[in-house]
């Protein structure tokens, strides 16, 4: 490691950390008097929204010291893009944030930012050099536009979810509650994923299968404890867990078993945490949180989800779809290739062109659009974790 | 025609909801917009007549209709949406990985995914992309979109020519942001204005009545970037032609010169040379990485290319002359462009030899010392070699890619990629040749009596380079299109349109605006230019209609 890359870890350390005290003065505005009416910043708002802008500041160190060392703009791995990001949340958040000056906004951009960051971290993190179709100033600007794009349309999800919270009738049990809190939940399932390969990764915690693939054996290494082996694996490391079950058969895909197994992992934990939560909370958290956002204007919001929308929009265009056609061409000849990342950039693109269209209409603010705005974040995190990684075309970064 | 005559004296066409000119709701229309059963006016088209709106006898006025619901459109981007999606789960034909044992789509789906594979297959969903549903689905979000926007662009462009400042009371005071102010003195009235007018609104004043209104252009921006939507639409279409995009392969091996297909044999490349770089694995950098991938990385491919046309003066059957166009590297994301062809540097394959060096020995010699060498050049082999010491080696067959098949010698591809040779081998001043047969790791003596024996001494091998050919006259198209596109959704994002009307009443005025989106925006335009006059702020009606 020389110098440039541990400034560059420490920066966006640092970051994170700076984000996390953020939080918590956003969490204090809540209590602030003076916030009743929403538009006026009280003295811990000033505070939470300056810690914001130095974390995202430490955060550009991170990403030009990164690029120093590297010699290439720090968007070409999964760990890199995952981190960009959340990076271009905050960034998303602070433009929206001096538009509008809502500060609850920050109370939940900001977790959401970092569970980004700390998704991205658990990816190998050390500069990778570019193979031929990645030497292009082209993936760079297609990549920093796009994610710029996600970050402002991931503020529509944001406010949605503000707004969710805010509005369904908490006080019985019916299909919008469920909805909500799963989607709580798999924000605490990502949570999960988190804690269980921070802690076995701190352990060392290795596990070597003998497969046979192809007609030949293989190794694969496991490094969270099998509970979803590799199908004919033999365990070859002493004292380890062996799995509980095999894989099936049609996972066919690269290292197949080895992700299942992280996901039950992930739910596992994420399962208990929810359920711990629960039993401090004693009711659904969606109905915890409610309480708190008595003063928030649910038009207010709706306009801020509508309005990011508005402006990620054209940006994704640019950088989804006209970048990345442009990168296409010059790199392998054809502008569209119909590869699933292609695809899903289309069905993004088609998803947020509906909602557009969707809002022409009276019926469709507020609540309606605010589960639409969820479904389109969706639609992106799948793009980003779930192309990525399992349907992965040529964009493949893992 | 019904044309409906304001109480302002405005004549509107049949169909009007609210009227052009001072936008009182025309009675018997207020269902149209379903005015009729809220408080607020709807204000999308600003209450013009729509044809869609109006007629519904004819056929072609249903099918009009049909187009122009932005319902009936939304309906069909969703299932494109949905319909783009399916083809992600496997694979589409094209992506088929070349490690399959058989790449048929008949096969290759059942046998890697079972079950959902041969549904998946049988659905067509192998080729979703280009299959005719698709397509009709595209083509009709395109018809759609078009009815939708002739149905709605042109009585909207209309209305907003027309507009008056004077509007009628009712018409202000349902608005969603309206507010009446009992008294106002002039000088406040003039303040609020000027302040107004600091924002960049156009002001307009008839009889008292002001009208300021901003960035009306920004109302074109869904037509413009619809526009641009049909152009890439149509030159998706035009794409399909030959005539327009041309799409070619051709595989060039180092030293070889080729005719460049699809150029109706006016060009040729030469590959002077295949370039296969990799990342060195002590690169400071990126030695981390490399490390865990346990792999080296590759760093370029790149083909040293010259570029010939054929001269004009050519005469058939005979070897065209050549003249020199370009000599230049194709890399990987850097093509080679010459006279609206692009090259592009697509594949590699390392498999074939380039030449191959043999010497002659005494079989009965130990230490097999070279009485003589040969090279032979495995595109084109010559029929006899002339040793130095007169030793005569004469090839009698050649066989680029051998192989056995039930006994018989065979070549299965033209490509050198497993050469043998039969020689006959002349020893010096004889006309006896002796039979052997060479090839990797073969070396068969026809007779078992022969004196000479052949070895290979050493060989190259060379790269082939995969290079696409490509002329495509419809980017221009594409590029224009997403142009288009991108300065409509920009025009209608990033400015909205605002309008604010002040009316006079008795001593005071009546205040109300509107925006196609962005209210607190507005809202803030309005406080700011209020600022230090007695104009009542305007309230947010819908705001407070649903809090209530
Ligand atoms: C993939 C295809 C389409 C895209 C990307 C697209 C894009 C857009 C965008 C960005 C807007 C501006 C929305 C706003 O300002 O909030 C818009 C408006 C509109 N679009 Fe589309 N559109 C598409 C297809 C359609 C179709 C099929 C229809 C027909 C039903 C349609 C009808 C409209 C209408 C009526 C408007 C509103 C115009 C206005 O506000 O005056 N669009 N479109």
């Amino acid at each position: 490691m020389n110098d440039l890359t541990s400034i560059s870890s420490t920066a966006l350390y640092t970051a994170f950390v700076v984000y996390l005290i953020a939080t918590i003065f956003f969490g204090a505005t809540i209590r602030d008097k003076r916030t009743a009416d929403m538009t006026k910043k009280g003295f811990a708002g000033t505070i939470a929204i300056s810690l914001t802008i130095i974390g995202f500041l430490a955060q550009l160190v991170y990403f030009f010291t990164r690029w120093a060392a590297g010699g290439h703009a720090p968007v070409s791995n999964m760990f890199e893009f995952v981190t960009f990001l959340g990076m271009s949340l905050v960034l998303a958040f602070i433009i929206i944030y001096f538009i509008y000056r809502l500060s609850i906004l920050g109370l939940f951009a900001l977790p959401i930012s970092m569970l980004i960051i700390a998704y991205a971290s658990m990816f190998p993190s050390e500069i990778s050099p570019l193979v031929p179709s990645l030497q292009s100033h082209w993936l760079f600007i297609h990549v920093i536009t796009v994610s710029l794009s996600q970050g402002v349309l991931a503020v529509s999800f944001v406010a949605g979810l503000i707004y969710l919270i805010k509005q369904i009738d908490q006080t019985i049990f019916n299909k919008k509650t469920l909805w909500l809190e799963i989607i709580l939940y798999s924000l605490i399932v990502a949570l999960g994923f988190i804690i269980t390969t921070t802690t076995f990764n701190a352990m060392d915690y290795n596990a070597s299968f003998e497969v046979p693939k192809d007609g030949r054996v293989v190794q694969m290494d496991y490094h969270l404890p099998a509970i979803a082996g590799p199908k004919g694996g033999e365990l070859l490391t002493e004292d380890k867990m062996s799995p509980l079950f095999n894989a099936p058969d049609w996972m066919q895909g690269k290292d197949a078993p080895k992700k299942l197994n992280t996901l039950i992992w992930s739910f596992l934990t994420g399962s208990i945490l929810y359920g711990l939560i629960r039993l401090v909370l004693r009711k659904r958290i969606g109905a915890w949180v409610q309480p708190f956002l008595k003063n928030v204007k649910p038009h207010l919001v709706d306009e801020i989800m509508y309005r990011s929308v508005a402006i990620g929009f054209p940006l994704f265009t640019l950088g989804g779809l006209i970048f990345a056609a442009i990168w296409a061409q010059i790199a392998w000849d054809r502008f569209w290739g119909w590869d699933p990342k292609e695809v899903w950039a289309l069905i993004t693109w088609f998803f947020y062109a509906a909602f557009l269209h969707l809002r022409l209409s009276r019926g469709w603010h507020g609540e309606k659009s605010a589960w639409l705005a969820v479904i389109g974040f969706a639609i992106i995190m799948f793009n980003i974790i779930v192309v990525n990684l399992i349907l992965a075309g040529l964009h493949s970064y893992a | 025609m019904d044309k409906i005559k304001c109480e302002c004296g405005h004549v509107n066409p049949e169909g009007t909801v609210l009227c052009e000119s001072c936008g009182k709701p025309i009675e018997e229309n207020q269902h149209i917009d379903g005015n009729d059963k809220t408080k607020l006016l709807n204000m999308r088209y600003d209450g013009t007549a729509r044809r869609s709106q109006t007629y519904n006898r004819t056929i072609i006025d249903k099918t009009w209709n049909f187009f122009s619901s932005v319902k009936v459109g939304v309906m069909l981007i969703i299932i494109a949406l949905i319909a783009s999606g399916l083809g992600t789960i496997f694979p589409q034909e094209m992506y088929i990985p070349p490690e399959a044992e058989n790449r048929d789509p008949a096969v290759f789906y059942e046998d890697w995914y079972g079950l959902p594979g041969k549904i998946y297959y049988q659905l067509g969903l192998y080729d979703l992309y280009s299959s005719w549903w698709y397509m009709i689905l595209i083509a009709l979000i395109g018809v759609s979109l078009v009815i939708c926007s002739i149905d709605r662009f042109v009585p909207l462009y209309r209305a907003l020519k027309i507009q008056q400042p004077k509007r009628h009371n009712t018409f202000l005071s349902r608005q969603r942001l309206f507010s009446k102010t009992d008294v106002v003195s002039d000088e406040h009235k003039k303040a609020f204005v000027s302040n107004l007018k600091k924002q960049r609104y156009k002001i307009v004043e008839k009889d008292g009545n002001i009208l300021a209104e901003k960035n009306r252009f920004s109302r074109w921006g869904p037509y413009v970037n619809h526009i641009g939507l049909i152009i890439i639409l149509i030159a998706a279409l035009l794409r399909m032609t030959p005539f327009l995009y041309l799409d070619e392969y051709v595989w060039v091996r180092e030293g070889e010169q080729k005719l460049i297909p699809g150029t109706d044999g006016e060009y040729y490349i030469e590959n002077k040379r295949f370039l296969l770089e990799l990342y060195d694995e002590n690169d400071e950098r990126f030695k981390a990485a490399m490390e865990r991938k346990g792999q080296l990385v590759h760093k370029n491919y790149q083909t040293d290319a010259i570029i010939y046309k054929a001269k004009d003066n050519q005469i058939v059957g005979q070897e065209p002359e050549l003249e020199k166009v370009k000599e230049s590297s194709i890399r990987m994301n850097e093509p080679l462009k010459f006279d609206g062809y692009t090259l592009y540097q697509s594949g590699y394959q390392e498999n074939e030899f380039a030449n191959m060096t043999f010497k002659v020995y005494e079989k009965a010699d130990a230490d097999q010392k070279a009485l003589g060498e040969l090279t032979i050049d495995l595109t084109s082999p010559e029929k006899t070699y002339d040793l130095d010491n007169g030793i005569k080696v004469q090839v009698t067959q050649y066989y680029p890619d051998y192989e056995l098949e039930d006994g018989e010698p065979r070549s299965v591809s033209k490509f050198p990629r497993n050469p043998a040779f039969v020689f006959n081998v002349f020893p010096p001043n004889s006309d006896q040749g002796e039979v052997s047969f060479v090839g990797i790791g073969k070396n068969i003596d026809a007779t078992g009596e022969n004196k000479y024996k052949l070895g290979i001494l050493d060989f190259e091998m060379r790269y082939a380079s995969g290079i696409t050919v490509r002329r495509d006259y419809t980017l221009p198209l594409f590029i224009v299109g997403a142009a288009i596109f991108m300065i409509g959704v920009v025009q209608g994002m990033y400015w909205h349109h605002r309008r604010i009307w002040i009316n006079p009443k008795e001593q005071g005025i009546l205040l109300a605006a509107h925006t196609n989106k962005n209210w607190f925006g507005l809202k803030k335009d309005i406080e700011k230019a209020i600022e230090g006059t007695d104009i009542q702020m305007v309230i947010d009606q819908e705001e407070v209609e649903k809090e209530a």
